[in-house]
């Protein structure tokens, strides 16, 4: 497996040296190519960017293209193209300036002040200022599925002049910042959105935002066109002319439109054996970088509200009695990451240190036993049923649940596959809580406070609500040490308390986590400065450009 | 029975077929688990149980399924089709939107069919021996036999991955540049499979009907006549048999054409070719009710005419038609 030249960006700045401006960093970005190569240990290409070219990506279709109010990969990628932010993440977790200069917090925690870039403008021509900011983060707010876990705890937004935000917060919010990604608060312009409800705002198919590449053509059936806003605030960037979106969902269609050279970049992919095969050709490279602020899970959840699942031995036995290694190595083909609880492995906080469950059917047999389920005349204990949404050729879920088929029987537990019809139907029985097992995957998103605590706290057990606490797991303790996380802002604190609720979450076993999800980028090997932070493909592509056939 | 009063029946009979489309539609879907607050929960990533509430309240997901197929039939009857849950675009624009590309999918694969199927089968029947007649009837079966995608997929694999002479997805080349005639002929090199794909299974269909119907139509009184009369061979076949031959699979193509509509869902997905079969396809899966609805509305008034028109043509083309009741 090849990976790119470039694995981290060579200048990102050192925690604390926040006030460095973008001007003195684009210039430092120039001999950063050859910078990076010493540091990676690469032949130094000394390569001048090179303007020009398009850029064809294998895409989803969409119902809208505003981040502000929905999340989910179709929409954020071009989002991340067509809307900058306050500022930018690189590759280390640390934040970059993009549409603010600088920044700094109170000492109590509860303001942040933003000062943002007066040369910076949208589409349109009219300047970004700091109204935008607080109608965005206001707009956010209201209506982002993760609106209330980002923003909950902002009192309210001054503007004390054009290009100064103040953030005021009732408490402290230490995942604030991170929230302040370009696709998680998106700087929407105030006078084209805030004209009747944003829903149904015909500028949701017609965005105007100020980040590299502006709306050239959509056809909501076959793809989207943006190109070069030539009034970017960088100068010079970005470097390619245009990017399409094209739309395929058949498999077989995208193989071959990657491996013709018809497409040029595949994000998200998932499907081993097909990244596998593109990886044989010479014109193609991959990468498993930039998938970090999603933090993808794979795992089997428990209906924990009635036996036998409300036990946690049995729990335990059923974790005892996966083989983890055969889901990886063999189901994944060695790609995907072993995931041991609540966070992914790549996130920020992720904790190793907790109970595994080594494969062990013995020990998964003697549990079973005393949690007092005893092997009936034909050998089976109990059966349970195991729900899962195979819509799309979802392997994440459809290959561990085959597995799971023919392997809890080896310690008496009969299953019962019940694939479901499409996602609106698993939905459905998911949300309202019937089911016994099921798959589900599940991003973490960048901060816990976003994507992972929703699915453990006794608060957000709500029926009807997909990837709420569907599993109706409740423990005081656990709701505790992330209600306190939620609020440290010192980061050592915070980290030990993260890494407290790990170790308890994989005790109690909610759900059973089976890996991280190996989402893969396949590109054409030409593309130099390839998006690789933390966000990957939802960061601007506004440094991508051809490069000459190495090869 | 003048062709006035006829036709009126037909209109008749045509809309209330529509309406009873509507409704049977409406009640099938909405017995389908899920709603689209589910599915928009899912698209958006998550959602509370306040946007659901909300989303739910502005679609009026939350009244009775018969209040809700009343208001829906009153805004049909006034010509608004509604707007679509998952674009919040009207449903009518969307579908107009998609439709051309469906037709040229659908007509091209038809006439394709027909004008093959019938000349193959009358070149088949002069020899009914021949291997040719014989490739006819295999083809034939193969044609039953398989599954529309599959057939998709493996000329996919062939003729845009192992010998690339076609493209692999969509109706045009994204961000192509040229004029008219390229874009035209841009455009057509992108029909080609999905047509073929599409015709083959009614090519096959249709070559046997005519080859059966031409046997039967050579051996006829007038057939002898013309040769009698001393017209060349050429002229005996395609001017005479041929136009006679053709008349059942004008008729079937007629009836088909429902059944190619839906084949075509299958089409437009496997070749991402951006039709109404597509959007149909998704909208089940995305419940979004409007949507499907309007263009299963549409779907139904399309058959409709054609019946219609396909009813006519037979009594212009054929006078003993024209007096019976």
């Amino acid at each position: 497996m090849t990976t790119n030249d470039r694995d981290d960006r060579p200048l990102a700045p050192r925690q604390g040296a926040t006030r460095r401006t973008f001007l003195q960093q684009a210039s430092l970005a120039a001999g950063g190519v050859l910078i990076g190569s010493a540091v990676t240990g690469q032949p130094a290409l000394a390569q001048t960017p090179k303007r020009g070219g398009t850029l064809k990506l294998v895409h989803s279709k969409m119902n809208n293209i505003n981040p502000a109010i929905q999340s989910g990969i179709a929409t954020m990628v071009p989002g991340a193209q067509i809307f900058a932010g306050l500022v930018q993440y690189d590759a280390e977790w640390h934040p970059q300036p993009y549409l603010a200069t600088q920044w700094e917090t109170a000492k109590d925690g509860l303001s942040y002040t933003f000062h943002l870039r007066d040369d910076a403008t949208f589409h349109d021509g009219t300047p970004v200022t700091a109204e935008d900011v607080a109608f965005s983060l206001q707009t956010v707010k209201a209506n982002h599925p993760f609106g209330v876990a980002m923003f909950g705890g902002v009192s309210g937004v001054d503007t004390p002049d054009a290009h100064t935000a103040v953030i005021r917060l009732a408490h402290p919010v230490p995942s604030l910042l991170i929230s302040t990604s370009s696709v998680l608060l998106p700087i929407i312009p105030k006078h084209v959105y805030d004209n009747g409800p944003i829903r149904t705002n015909p500028a949701n198919v017609k965005p105007v935002g100020s980040g590299p590449f502006k709306l050239k053509a959509y056809d909501p059936a076959q793809y989207l066109i943006l190109e070069r806003y030539e009034h970017f605030f960088r100068p010079d960037r970005p470097y390619l002319d245009e990017l399409i979106f094209q739309f395929m969902d058949d498999p077989s269609a995208i193989m071959i439109a990657m491996s013709r050279g018809e497409m040029q970049y595949w994000g998200y992919a998932d499907q081993q054996r097909n990244i596998m095969r593109l990886e044989q050709q010479s014109t193609l490279g991959t990468t498993r970088k930039g998938y970090e602020a999603i933090g993808p899970l794979n795992w089997l959840a428990f209906n924990v509200r009635s036996k036998p699942l409300s036990d946690v031995k049995v729990r335990q036995a059923i974790a005892y009695a996966i083989d983890k290694n055969f889901i990886i190595n063999k189901l994944f083909l060695g790609r995907a990451k072993d995931a041991t609880g609540p966070i992914a492995p790549d996130g920020f906080f992720y904790d190793g240190k907790v109970e595994r469950y080594a494969f062990n059917l013995d020990k998964a047999n003697q549990l079973l036993d005393e949690a007092g389920y005893k092997r009936q005349a034909n050998g089976t204990r109990f059966s349970l049923t195991l729900d899962w949404n195979p819509q799309g050729g979802n392997e994440e879920a459809t290959l561990p649940a085959q597995y799971l088929k023919s392997q809890l029987p080896k310690v008496g537990i009969a299953i019962e596959l019940r694939p479901s019809a499409d996602f609106p139907s698993w939905a459905k029985r998911i949300a309202n809580w019937d089911f016994e097992l099921t798959m589900d995957e599940v991003f973490n998103y960048p901060d816990p406070v976003i994507g992972v605590q929703r699915t453990y706290i006794c608060d957000n057990i709500k029926k009807g609500v997909i990837w709420s606490n569907t599993q109706g797991f409740c423990d005081p303790e656990v709701d505790k040490t992330f209600a306190a996380a939620a609020l440290e802002v010192d980061p050592a604190k915070r980290k030990a308390l993260y890494a407290e609720v790990q170790k308890r979450l994989a005790d109690e076993l909610p759900v059973y986590w089976l890996n991280e999800i190996a989402y893969t980028t396949v590109y054409d090997k030409r593309l130099r400065n390839l998006p690789l932070t933390i966000w990957g493909a939802m960061g601007p592509f506004d440094e991508v450009y051809w490069g000459e056939k190495t090869g | 029975m003048s062709i006035f009063r006829l036709l009126l029946t037909r209109i008749l009979q045509g809309a209330l077929l529509i309406l009873a489309v509507v409704v049977f539609d409406f009640l099938l879907i909405h017995l389908a688990p899920g709603d689209p607050a589910q599915m928009l929960a899912g698209q958006l990533g998550g959602a509370t149980a306040e946007i659901l509430a909300q989303i739910r309240q502005e679609y009026g997901l939350d009244q009775s399924v018969w209040v809700q197929l009343w208001t829906y039939i009153r805004h049909v009857a006034t010509g608004d089709l509604g707007t679509s849950y998952y674009y919040n675009l009207p449903v009518l624009s969307l579908i107009l939107q998609r439709l051309p590309a469906t037709l040229l999918l659908v007509v091209t694969a038809q006439l394709s069919a027909i004008v093959a199927g019938t000349f193959l089968g009358a070149v088949a029947a002069k020899r009914p021996d021949a291997w040719l007649s014989r490739l006819v009837d295999v083809t034939a079966l193969i044609g039953y036999a398989t599954p529309v995608f599959w057939l998709g997929i493996m000329l996919l694999i062939l003729f845009a991955y192992l010998w690339p002479v076609f493209p692999v997805s969509g109706m045009e080349t994204v961000g192509f540049s040229g004029d008219a005639l390229a874009r035209l002929l841009n455009l057509l090199h992108h029909l080609v499979l999905p047509a073929f794909t599409l015709a083959f299974i009614y090519l096959a269909q249709y070559s046997r009907l005519a080859s059966t119907n031409m046997q039967n139509v050579l051996r006829a009184d007038y057939i002898r006549f013309a040769r009698a009369k001393g017209l060349p061979e050429r002229t005996v076949t395609y001017k005479h048999a041929l136009r006679n031959a053709a008349l059942p699979v004008v008729t079937i193509a007629g009836l088909q054409f429902g059944s190619i509509l839906a084949g075509a869902v299958l089409v437009e997905t496997v070749f991402d070719w951006p039709g109404m079969g597509q959007l149909t396809y998704d909208s089940i899966l995305r419940r979004d009710y409007p949507l499907l609805i309007g263009i299963l509305l549409m779907s139904a008034v399309v058959v409709v005419v054609v019946n219609i028109l396909t009813d006519l043509s037979y009594r212009i083309i054929d006078p003993r038609l024209r007096r019976s009741p």
